[in-house]
């Protein structure tokens, strides 16, 4: 048997772990960056430099920060209920199309009933496509990893026969719907500073920017805050204790997928009604596995999924910079960058845990010591 | 000859020898300055409350954990143990309280596991059994080799575990907690197999909490509390009495003082229960029974033989297949849909048998797993989001009146020590005022002090009026609480007995299954 380790300070969990992950990735991606034959000081500075300092940088990397935002708060709210949420990806698919259906059916209608009713229907399809897993899972006990891969498999052939058949913009080859009413539209962030006389340059960061932070905070008081919450974080650590207390845990489960997938369902504004304004196959481009990784990262927690979020969002910017200005470093190679950091910060989260623990309680001990006989 | 003379000074030395043992957990000291002399050929009992370093001992002396600092000195040599392995070659063998048995495996199989020899089965297995029949023989250790595991019954299984411990030629034996699954008489023929092991010269280290098991069976005795051997006793030269002083570090009342019981009206009744599992077993049959206001109705068992599913049926946890149950005047059928909230909201308290599954939130704070089945009530404030100030001041209150240690609202459930941790749960459902209350195992794995403590405040809600169903593994427990008795054996009531005509003799048949002529 092992040694048990020692329990981790909260200020370590959160803060240290977080930091030596991410460190090592990049350090491991330094070094494949070097074998390749170029310098990783040159490749950071690019990197850091295009996600955050460029003209229009940070407005790229925070429109991209929004969709981790969206997707990290699904992941992260269905785990609270210990429920795996694999499905981000087709319940935010499914989100999209609701956006455009809504749009639609409301065109020619003004902007400030069009424009929320856009928004819900985003959220409502998501979270329908959360529910129906949910539900499976919560009555019939099919795995819901198993079930939310599935719904992602049928949410994208979906979205390929409605786009390439019924909802094909007419004489248009590529598979994407026509455009959506302008009433639809969220407004641009660099249009509304503009407003106020600030000048910035023109990026895709729109109002779902401010919906996913709002997002955030509805999130924290749901957990914390609400009855619901309770019965969400109970299920989460002993469901038997649960039902025990007389939560009705089918219920709840369903619940909670359901609130999951709206959060995924609403990833799809950012790109459809803030950027796009139609709907595009392929949209989603894997923000909603990504999301996995940031709630991981972000430890469930509000604050850590935004900081995760900007952290993934940086990487996406960042990585196209780096694509852009090294001819040897490619698309591909900056995907390998996000695949180190998601292995080291997700998959290998904890690796560091017990000899970091070690050291500190061995450091700390030493200090105690010290306060006694002093 | 040399060997006949090594094997001569050996014999002058005690089996086990323990000097000086320390070891901590970070900041937490489990044991301190440990000393321990085990006699060749004696069965020694370790006995202290939850808490008090006996696993962590035991741990050290089967190399699960290494000590700090000390020695420890197995017949005359220091050994270094750096794991089992290493405990098991110096003819150390342990068995666990929790057994460590391949259910779908044959006794055979069981105890091949660990030593199957080369490539091939053969050998090993060949030489298990030969060690097995000879074990039986011996011992009287009589188990069929060639039985599943998962059809033997929870002594046989005992069995299986000792013959695994002595294989490798156990000089020295650990017995974690064994009587704890057992009936009073399978629990004496497990004594009387102890007894011929320590005649044929094996030293036995037996753990416990139960005092008359140590008055009946031990020869010696260790005391231990706070992570410190505070005594060392002759099993004949002390009494209970002492023993518990020792253990808790106070004088300690070990008899409930019973008065008798004032029964008003029926408050709960069950008549021709039953329930058939999904796999077609029966579980429940015909169970009927009425337990008064003001009344305690034990039920006594051995574990495993439906008093699990009698208590979750009745809380609503799980569904039942024929009869009905009355609780509060209102009538349920097995055709009605049935929830934990429903049963609850008729007033009716549950103390879970099992804690830590059911009946804590291990990772929640204790406030909040203080409000576990009361979040939607008036304890997590009046409005619609949390109110933590009143989630802590109720978590604090319950701490002060039922004696919570520490009494920190914010420490997380799961660093209580067992007696609190169920303190904590008697203080949620007792505070709630229940018209019934279901008490499952309420002093399992708890210390003397707070069991005497938990007694006390049942008796207390019995005479404020509630109607209280009691089921107990220890049969102690059951009888100096209960009002009138109820055994359950295969999931059928064999009989109600009066508590005063009731003796351990009597109910012993009875949980075999003999039923009795008389019925209170």
């Amino acid at each position: 048997m092992s040694k048990p380790t020692p329990p981790l300070p909260r200020w370590a969990d959160i803060v240290l772990l977080p930091m030596i992950n991410l460190f090592t990735a990049l350090f491991l991606c330094g070094l494949i960056v070097l074998a390749i034959g170029e310098n990783p000081i040159t490749a950071l500075e690019v990197m850091i430099n295009g996600a955050f300092v460029y003209k229009g940088a940070l407005g790229y990397t925070l429109f991209y920060t929004t969709n981790f935002i969206f997707t990290g708060l699904a992941v992260a709210t269905a785990f609270h209920a210990r429920l795996f949420n694999i499905g981000a990806e087709g319940q935010a698919a499914l989100g999209g199309l609701g956006a455009t259906l809504v749009a639609f059916a409301l065109s020619g209608l003004p902007s400030i009933f069009a424009l929320p009713m856009a928004l819900a229907g985003a959220a409502l399809f998501g979270a329908f496509w959360g529910v129906v897993p949910g539900y499976l899972q919560a009555k019939r006990g099919s795995h819901i990893v198993i079930t939310t891969i599935m719904f992602n498999f049928i949410a994208a052939a979906l979205l390929v026969w409605l786009l390439a058949g019924p909802m094909l913009e007419p004489g248009q080859h590529s598979p994407q719907s026509s455009l959506l009413p302008e009433a639809t539209w969220l407004t641009k962030i660099h249009e509304i500073l503009a407003w106020f006389g600030i000048k910035v340059a023109a990026t895709p960061l729109n109002t779902s920017f401010l919906l996913a932070l709002l997002g955030c905070l509805i999130f924290w008081i749901l957990i914390w805050r609400t009855r619901l919450g309770y019965e969400i974080r109970a299920i989460g650590q002993n469901q038997e204790a649960a039902h025990y207390s007389g939560i009705n845990v089918t219920r709840v489960i369903i619940i909670t997928m359901a609130i999951s997938a709206a959060f995924a369902g609403l990833m799809a504004i950012n790109q459809i009604q803030g950027v796009s304004h139609k709907l595009i196959l392929g949209f989603t481009a894997g923000y909603g596995f990504t999301g996995i990784a940031v709630a991981l990262m972000g430890r469930n927690h509000p604050i850590g999924i935004c900081l995760a979020a900007i952290l993934f969002g940086a990487l996406v910017q960042g990585g196209t910079e780096l694509d852009f200005e090294f001819q040897i470093i490619t698309r591909e190679m900056v995907l390998l960058i996000q695949g180190m950091i998601i292995l080291f910060s997700g998959a290998l989260a904890y690796m560091f845990n017990p000899p970091l623990a070690r050291f500190l309680a061995r450091f700390l001990r030493v200090r105690t010591k010290e306060k006694n006989y002093g | 000859m040399r060997w006949v003379q090594t094997h001569r000074i050996q014999d002058m030395f005690p089996a086990l020898n323990l000097n000086n043992i320390s070891k901590s957990f970070g900041l937490v000291q489990a044991n301190k300055n440990i000393d321990l002399e085990v006699a060749l050929g004696s069965i020694h009992g370790i006995i202290g409350e939850n808490g008090a370093g006996k696993s962590t001992l035991m741990n050290i002396i089967y190399g699960m954990h290494r000590a700090d600092t000390g020695e420890i000195t197995i017949g005359g040599t220091k050994v270094d143990m750096r794991s089992p392995a290493d405990a098991i070659q110096y003819g150390i063998g342990m068995v666990h309280q929790h057994f460590m048995l391949i259910p779908t495996f044959t006794v055979l199989e069981n105890i091949t596991l660990g030593s199957e020899g080369g490539l091939m089965l053969g050998e090993g297995r060949d030489k298990a059994l030969k060690h097995l029949q000879h074990l039986s023989s011996s011992y009287g250790l009589e188990v069929d080799p060639h039985a599943l595991v998962s059809d033997l019954n929870v002594g046989q299984r005992q069995r299986v575990e000792i013959i695994k411990a002595l294989k490798g030629g156990a000089k020295v034996l650990i017995l974690d907690e064994p009587t704890g699954v057992l009936t009073p008489q399978e629990a004496d023929q497990l004594f009387e197999i102890l007894k011929v092991l320590r005649d044929d010269g094996v030293s036995i280290l037996l753990i416990t909490h139960k005092l008359t098991e140590v008055m009946d069976i031990t020869d010696t005795v260790s005391i231990m509390r706070q992570g410190e051997m505070v005594g060392h006793r002759k099993t004949s030269e002390t009494s209970p009495q002492e023993l518990a002083e020792l253990m808790v570090g106070r004088a300690v009342l070990l008899e409930v003082d019973h008065t008798p019981a004032k029964p008003a009206e029926v408050r709960l009744s069950a008549s021709g229960l039953g329930y058939t599992n999904q796999q077609g077993v029966v579980e429940l049959e015909n169970i009927s029974f009425e337990v008064r206001s003001g009344e305690i109705l034990g039920i006594a068992g051995v574990s495993g033989n439906g008093q699990t599913q009698l208590m979750e049926a009745l809380a609503g946890m799980m569904p039942f297949s024929t009869g009905t149950v009355n609780i509060l005047g209102k009538t349920l059928t097995a055709e009605d849909s049935i929830t934990p909230r429903a049963i609850r909201d008729l007033g009716l308290g549950h103390i879970p048998e099992d804690r830590h599954t059911h009946g804590l939130i291990l990772p929640f704070e204790a406030r909040e797993t203080m409000i576990l089945g009361f979040h939607d009530t008036e304890l997590a404030g009046s409005g619609k989001l949390f109110d933590y100030t009143a989630i802590q001041q109720n978590c604090a209150d319950k701490m002060t009146h039922f004696d919570v240690r520490p009494s920190n609202p914010r420490l997380n459930a799961k660093n209580f020590s067992g007696g609190n941790q169920q303190k904590i749960v008697i203080a949620r459902e007792f505070s709630a005022n229940p018209g019934v209350l279901l008490v499952g195992q309420p002093t399992r794995g708890v210390d003397v002090g707070a069991i005497e403590f938990i007694h006390k405040q049942l008796l207390e809600l019995r005479d404020a009026g509630c109607a209280i169903l009691l089921v107990s593994v220890e049969l102690d427990e059951v009888m100096s609480l209960s009002d009138r008795i109820m055994v359950l054996c295969d999931g059928q009531n064999i009989g109600i007995v009066a508590a005063e005509d009731a003796d351990r003799q009597t109910l012993g048949l009875m949980m075999a299954g003999q039923k009795q002529e008389t019925a209170a």
